[in-house]
C-alpha cells in the first residue's frame, strides 16, 4: 500500500471552485536507471490516476471507483517525477464523496475517499 | 574556420537572436509530429494555453509545471484533454490529463522529470475538436536520469 496525501477543503460554498491536491508515495522507477552493480532497474510506474465525484456518502471505496462522474484522470509516463503530485479543480455543487484511485505496475491499485460538504 | 566566414555566421546568429520574439519558440519537428498525432486531424493552433515552467531548471528530477487553458469550462464549451510532450527524454510522452466541465477551471499542475535542455509542449483539446498549443524551451543544469 502506497501512502497518499489528499488535500481538499472540508467545506465549500455552492458553485465555489475548489482546488484538489493529491500526492502518492512512489519511486516512479523509469526503467532507464542502473543499480550500483550495473543491472538495469526494472520499470515500476504508476500509470493511471482518476478522481470521481459521487453525490452523497460512499460505503466502500473499492466499489465506488466506477460510480459517479469522472472529474479528472491522468495517464503517467516515466517523465513524471517520483511521488506523483497532481493539483486540479472542481466546481462544488452538492455534498458528496471524492473517490481517488491510483493504478500501476506490479498490480498496484489504491483508492481513497474524501468527503466534501457543500453548504 | 576563416575569420571572414566566422564573422559572417556570427553576424547572422546575432540577427536571428534579435529578430526572434521573446515569447514565441519555433517548435521542434519532433514535437510537431507528436502534437499532430494527438490532434488526429483536427486543427492545431498556438494560443489559449499557458504552460508555466521555470525557464532555468536547477534540478531535472522534479520540475513543477502548471498548464492553464483559457476556457469557460461549461457543458457547452470545455477542455476535454491536455497532453504534455518533451523533446529529448528517453520517451516523448510526459502525461495525459482528462478533464470535464465539472472541473470548473481548466488547470492542472504536477511535477516532471527532464533529462536535458529541451523544448516542451502542452496541447489542449477542446470539446469542439480544436487543439491549442504552447511550446516552451527550458535550460536544464542538473539532469534527471543520470544519477544512480
Amino acid at each position: 500500500m502506497a501512502r497518499t496525501l489528499i488535500t481538499v477543503p472540508r467545506t465549500a460554498k455552492r458553485d465555489e471552485i475548489i482546488e484538489i491536491r493529491a500526492l502518492v508515495q512512489h519511486s516512479m522507477e523509469t526503467g532507464y536507471r542502473r543499480s550500483s552493480e550495473g543491472d538495469l532497474l526494472p520499470r515500476d510506474l504508476i500509470r493511471r490516476f482518476t478522481c470521481r465525484f459521487v453525490p452523497g456518502a460512499v460505503a466502500n471505496a473499492n466499489t465506488a471507483s466506477t460510480a459517479g462522474d469522472l472529474i479528472f484522470a491522468a495517464t503517467f509516463h516515466a517523465a513524471i517525477a517520483a511521488n506523483p503530485y497532481l493539483s486540479f479543480n472542481l466546481r462544488a455543487t452538492t455534498s458528496g464523496t471524492l473517490v481517488f484511485t491510483w493504478e500501476g505496475d506490479n498490480g498496484l491499485a489504491q483508492s481513497d475517499t474524501v468527503n466534501l460538504l457543500v453548504a | 574556420m576563416k575569420r571572414r566566414t566566422f564573422l559572417a555566421s556570427s553576424a547572422g546568429l546575432v540577427a536571428s537572436v534579435i529578430v526572434r520574439p521573446v515569447a514565441a519558440v519555433e517548435q521542434n519537428s519532433v514535437l510537431t509530429t507528436l502534437v499532430n498525432e494527438y490532434a488526429a486531424g483536427d486543427a492545431v493552433r498556438e494560443g489559449r494555453v499557458k504552460f508555466d515552467i521555470a525557464r532555468l531548471v536547477d534540478n531535472g528530477n522534479s520540475v513543477p509545471v502548471e498548464v492553464t487553458v483559457d476556457s469557460p469550462m461549461t457543458p457547452q464549451q470545455h477542455v476535454v484533454g491536455i497532453k504534455l510532450f518533451n523533446e529529448k527524454n528517453p520517451q516523448n510522452d510526459v502525461a495525459q490529463f482528462t478533464l470535464s466541465h465539472l472541473s470548473g477551471r481548466a488547470r492542472v499542475a504536477t511535477r516532471i522529470r527532464l533529462a536535458t535542455t529541451q523544448q516542451l509542449v502542452a496541447v489542449a483539446k477542446l470539446n469542439d475538436g480544436s487543439c491549442w498549443t504552447h511550446t516552451v524551451e527550458v535550460l536544464v543544469t542538473v539532469s534527471s536520469c543520470i544519477e544512480e
